[in-house]
C-alpha cells in the first residue's frame, strides 16, 4: 500500500530541480531582458543562426554515426587495454577548448603531423580552417561522449536476448535488426541531440577554426553584444533564439525516440557474440582509427606540457585546489539532481516532458548570459568577488546536469519497466528500493556521469571571469592568464596538470560506478 | 588545546579589525594585470608602502569585460578606479557618466598627443605583425605588400578582441575609403580569425601562420624572458596604430583622495618602471634610467597612427561591415 502511494506521489523533488534549472536558464535570460528589453535580430544574426545550426547538425550527425561502429566494436571485442581505452575516451571532452584545439592543430594544423606527412609524399597541404575544421574539432570533442553513451546502450541490452539470438542462429545482420537497431533507435537520437545542443553554443572552436567571419556563431554575437556594445537586449534576444533552437531539436528527438521493449533480464552481463572474418577486421579498424584520432592530439599535448613543467608559477597549487573543490561540490549537486529528474522522467510522472526540457535547456545556455543574469540579479546581495566560487558551482552544476541526465535516462527507463512491478509486489520501502535496486542498476551511468561532471567542472571557464577577484582564480582561469601573458609553455604545462587532475577525478568516479555495477 | 583555538580566534578577529581600520582602495582591472607575473603585485607593494591603505585589485576578465562590468554595476560599484580600458572603449566608457575627471597634472611621453580629461594613460604599444626571423627572412613592409604576398597571417576578431578592433582601426586610419579593398586583398592571407589575442599568439607559436597581429614589444618578451632572439615585428610604411591603455576614477568612489593619490602614483617611476617587463608594453612615462636592456632591439615606427576616440567610435560599425563583407567571401 505504501509503495503504491509512493508511485503515485507527485514528483516534488523533480519539480523543484526542474524549477531551479529553469531559473538558471530561462530565468537569467528574463533578468537580462528585464534589464534592457528585447531587440529584433538583424540579418547578420540570422546568418549566424544558419552557420550555427549547420555546424551543430553536421557535428551531431558525424559524432553520432561514427560512434556506432566504435561503440559496437568496443561492446563485443575483448582486448588488452580495452578498459583503459574506454576510460581515456573521456579525455578530449574534458579539456579546456583552446587546449584541445592546440592539440588538434599539432596533428591536423598547417605545421601538424598530417601535413608534414602529405608534404613528404609530395602532396599539397590540407587546410583545417573552415566548416570542415569546425566539424572535425567538434567530432574530436564529442565522439568519445557519443561512443560512451552508445556503449551504455549496448551494455543495457539484456544478456538473455543475445543468448536467445545465438540459440536461434540469427545472422549478425538479423541480430542487428532485432536487438541493436531498436537499442540505437532508443539511444542515438538522445546522443545526437546532446551533441547538437553542445555545438549550438560553440565559440572558441567555431571562431578559431572557422577561418573568418563567415564562421560566426550565435554565441559570438552574444559575446559581442555583452562585452563590446553592452547591448543586453541583443544578448538576451539571441539567448532566447539559442534556446528555441535547442527546444526544436528536443521536440524532434521526442518524436524519434522509441523504447526498446526488451523487457528485463537478470542483469548479468555476458560477452556479446563476436563474429570473425571481415567483421572482426572492421571492428579492429574502427577501434584503431578512433583511438588514433583521439589519442594523437592528446599525446601532442602531453609532449608540449611536459616541456613547461619547470616554469610553473606558485599560484598553480591554490588554483588547482580551488578547482578541485568546485568540481567536487558541483558533482555532488549535479549527480543528485540528475538522478531525481531521470527517475521521475523514467516513471513518466506528471510533467515528465517538462523535466526532460528542463534537463536539456542548459546545453544550449550561453554561460555568458547566465553569468550576466546572475550578476544583475545578485548585485545587491553580496560583492561579486565573494560570490565567485558559489556561483561557479551553481552554474557548472546547471551546465553539467544534462550529460548525467541523458546518461541515466535510458537505463532509468529500462529499470522502471523491468523492476517497478516487482518492487511494488515485494512492498520494498523507498529507501530499500533505492539501495537494493536503483543504485546498483544505475551505478554505471551514475559513475560515468559524476566523472564527466567533475571533469567538466574542472575545465570550465564559464562565468567565473565575471565574478573573479584577486584571490579566487580557478585553474582554467589561471591557464587563460598565462596564455594572455605570452607564457605559452607554462600554460601548456598547467593545461597538462588540469588534464591529469580532471582525468583522475573522471576515472575515479567512472571506476567506482563500473565497480559497483560489476 | 581549547585556549589555543580561542587565542587563534581572537588573533583572527584582531587582524580583521586591523585590516578594517585601513581604508581600502579597490581597482578593477583585467586578469593578467593582477597575475603573480603581472605588474599588480609590485605596484600594490609600492603604493601601500606610502599610503597607509589597502590596495585591492579586482580582476574581471579582459579590457572589454571591465566596461561591461562597470555598466552592470553602475554607481553601486565597489570599485574606485577602473584600470585597463583601451582608447577604443573610452568613448563608450565616458558616455556612461560613471567616470569623474582625473585632475592630474603629470605629462606622459606617448608618441602622439594624448590629453584626455577623464582617462589617464598608464602604458601603450604599437600594433604590429610579429614573425620568426628564421622562418620569414623578408617580411612584407606594408599592408599592400602583405596582400600581394603568400605570407599567412592570423588576426583577432574585432567583435571580440581589442587587438582585433585595433587592426580594424589601423587599416581604416591608414587607408580610409580604400580599407575595404585592402581587406579584400588580405582575405587570402588570413589563415583564421581568433576570438582573442592568446588564441592567435598560441597558434602562431605552434607554426600555424607566418605572422600574427600583436605588438612591436612582443619580441622583447621572447628576448628578455626566454633569451630567444628569433622573433621580430615588421615595420609597415603606413605607420603603426597605437593601443593606449588608460585608467579612470569612478565618480561614485568612496575614497576620492586615495583614488587621486593612486592616479598621481601612476605617473611615477615606481609604477612605470614595472610596466615594460611585466605587461610587455611601453610605460606611459619613460623612466629616467631608460627602458630595460633588450627594448633597444625593437623596431621604432616613424609614423604613429591613432584616431581620436570619438572618431574611432563613429567609424567602427562601418569599418566592421567592410571587414565582414570582404572576409566573408
Amino acid at each position: 500500500m505504501a509503495s503504491r502511494a509512493g508511485a503515485l506521489k507527485p514528483p516534488v523533488g523533480a519539480a523543484l530541480v526542474a524549477a531551479l534549472l529553469g531559473a538558471m536558464t530561462l530565468g537569467t535570460v528574463a533578468v537580462v531582458l528585464g534589464h534592457a528589453g528585447a531587440a529584433r535580430p538583424g540579418a547578420a544574426d540570422w546568418a549566424a543562426v544558419r552557420f550555427t545550426v549547420t555546424q551543430a547538425a553536421l557535428s551531431a550527425a558525424f559524432s553520432g554515426l561514427l560512434a556506432v561502429p566504435v561503440a559496437r566494436a568496443l561492446a563485443r571485442r575483448q582486448f588488452p587495454g580495452r578498459e583503459a581505452l574506454i576510460t581515456l575516451m573521456g579525455a578530449p571532452f574534458l579539456l579546456p577548448v583552446i587546449v584541445a584545439v592546440l592539440g588538434l592543430l599539432a596533428v591536423f594544423g598547417r605545421a601538424g603531423v598530417v601535413n608534414d606527412g602529405l608534404v613528404a609524399l609530395g602532396l599539397p597541404r590540407l587546410s583545417i580552417y573552415g566548416l570542415h575544421g569546425v566539424v572535425l574539432a567538434h567530432v574530436f570533442l564529442n565522439l568519445p561522449l557519443a561512443t560512451r553513451m552508445l556503449l551504455l546502450g549496448w551494455q543495457a541490452i539484456p544478456a538473455e536476448r543475445f543468448r536467445l539470438a545465438q540459440s536461434l542462429d540469427l545472422t549478425p545482420g538479423a541480430q542487428f535488426r532485432h536487438l541493436e537497431g531498436p537499442m540505437l533507435r532508443a539511444t542515438l537520437p538522445g546522443v545526437m541531440l546532446t551533441v547538437f545542443a553542445i555545438c549550438l553554443t560553440s565559440f572558441t572552436v567555431a571562431l578559431t577554426l572557422g577561418g573568418g567571419p563567415a564562421a560566426t556563431t550565435v554565441e559570438l554575437a552574444i559575446y559581442q553584444a555583452l562585452r563590446f556594445d553592452f547591448a543586453p537586449e541583443r544578448a538576451a534576444t539571441l539567448a532566447v533564439l539559442q534556446f528555441a533552437l535547442c527546444l526544436t531539436a528536443l521536440a524532434l528527438g521526442w518524436s524519434l525516440i522509441r523504447d526498446t521493449g526488451f523487457g528485463t533480464g537478470m542483469g548479468r552481463r555476458v560477452e556479446m557474440p563476436a563474429p570473425g572474418g571481415w567483421r572482426r577486421g572492421m571492428d579492429v579498424l574502427a577501434i584503431a582509427v578512433a583511438a588514433g584520432f583521439l589519442m594523437l592530439p592528446l599525446g601532442a599535448l602531453m609532449i608540449r606540457g611536459l616541456a613547461g613543467l619547470g616554469e610553473l608559477p606558485a599560484g598553480l597549487i591554490p588554483a588547482t585546489l580551488r578547482s578541485v573543490a568546485v568540481a567536487l561540490a558541483t558533482t555532488a549537486l549535479t549527480t543528485g539532481a540528475a538522478l531525481v529528474l531521470a527517475l521521475a522522467a523514467a516513471r513518466q510522472a506528471a510533467g515528465h516532458r517538462m523535466f526532460d526540457a528542463a534537463a536539456t535547456l542548459p546545453l544550449a545556455a550561453s554561460s555568458l548570459v547566465i553569468g550576466t543574469g546572475l550578476f544583475l540579479a545578485l548585485r545587491g546581495v553580496a560583492p561579486p568577488s565573494a560570490m565567485a566560487l558559489p556561483v561557479t558551482v551553481a552554474v557548472n552544476a546547471t551546465l553539467a546536469l544534462p550529460y548525467t541526465y541523458r546518461l541515466l535516462l535510458p537505463e532509468a527507463r529500462a529499470l522502471h519497466q523491468g523492476h517497478d512491478r516487482l518492487a511494488q509486489a515485494l512492498g520494498l520501502t523507498r529507501g530499500a528500493r533505492f539501495r537494493l535496486v536503483t543504485l546498483p542498476c544505475l551505478a554505471r551511468p551514475l559513475g560515468f556521469g559524476a566523472g564527466i561532471t567533475a571533469a567538466l567542472s574542472m575545465g570550465d571557464l564559464g562565468v567565473i571571469t565575471l565574478f573573479a577577484a584577486e584571490n579566487n582564480a580557478t585553474l582554467p582561469l589561471f591557464i587563460h592568464g598565462l596564455m594572455g601573458s605570452y607564457r605559452m609553455a607554462a600554460a601548456a604545462a598547467a593545461a597538462l596538470i588540469l588534464m591529469a587532475v580532471s582525468f583522475a577525478l573522471f576515472s575515479i568516479f567512472d571506476r567506482i560506478g563500473r565497480h559497483v555495477a560489476a | 588545546m581549547k585556549t589555543s583555538i580561542l587565542a587563534l580566534g581572537f588573533a583572527t578577529v584582531a587582524t580583521m579589525a586591523a585590516a578594517q581600520d585601513k581604508p581600502v582602495l579597490t581597482v578593477l582591472t583585467y586578469d593578467s594585470f593582477t597575475a603573480e607575473w603581472g605588474p599588480g603585485p609590485a605596484i600594490e607593494q609600492a603604493f601601500e608602502a606610502g599610503c597607509a591603505c589597502d590596495l585591492q585589485f579586482v580582476a574581471a576578465g579582459d579590457g572589454a569585460a571591465l566596461l561591461a562590468r562597470i555598466q552592470m554595476e553602475g554607481a553601486a560599484s565597489d570599485a574606485d578606479i577602473v584600470l585597463g580600458l583601451d582608447t577604443n572603449l573610452t568613448t563608450a566608457a565616458a558616455a556612461t557618466g560613471l567616470f569623474a575627471p582625473h585632475g592630474q597634472g603629470w605629462t606622459n611621453t606617448l608618441p602622439v598627443t594624448f590629453d584626455d580629461p577623464v582617462f589617464l594613460p598608464y602604458d601603450w604599444g604599437w600594433f604590429a605583425f610579429v614573425h620568426d626571423k628564421t622562418k620569414l627572412a623578408t617580411p612584407p613592409k606594408s599592408f599592400e605588400e602583405l596582400a600581394a604576398s603568400e605570407v599567412k597571417i592570423i588576426i583577432q576578431d574585432p567583435r571580440s578582441s581589442t587587438p582585433g578592433l585595433g587592426l580594424l582601426m589601423w587599416v581604416k586610419a591608414a587607408y580610409g575609403d580604400r580599407a575595404g579593398a585592402i581587406w579584400e586583398g588580405l582575405a587570402d592571407n588570413i589563415v583564421t580569425v581568433t576570438p582573442g589575442w592568446s588564441e592567435a599568439y598560441g597558434l602562431f607559436l605552434e607554426g600555424e601562420a607566418d605572422m600574427v597581429l600583436s605588438y612591436t614589444t612582443s619580441p622583447a618578451y621572447h628576448l628578455i624572458a626566454e633569451e630567444d632572439a628569433t622573433k621580430a615585428a615588421a615595420p609597415f610604411t603606413e605607420g603603426h596604430y597605437l593601443q593606449v591603455e588608460v585608467a579612470g576614477k569612478l565618480a561614485a568612489t568612496d575614497q576620492p583622495e586615495l583614488a587621486d593619490a593612486f592616479l598621481a602614483f601612476m605617473g611615477t617611476e615606481a609604477f612605470q618602471a614595472v610596466i615594460p617587463t611585466t605587461n610587455w608594453m611601453y610605460p606611459a612615462v619613460t623612466p629616467a634610467a631608460g627602458l630595460p636592456a633588450g627594448f633597444e632591439t625593437l623596431i621604432t615606427p616613424v609614423t604613429s597612427l591613432l584616431l581620436p576616440p570619438d572618431e574611432a567610435a563613429a567609424l567602427r560599425d562601418g569599418a566592421l561591415a567592410e571587414w565582414q563583407a570582404a572576409l566573408a567571401r
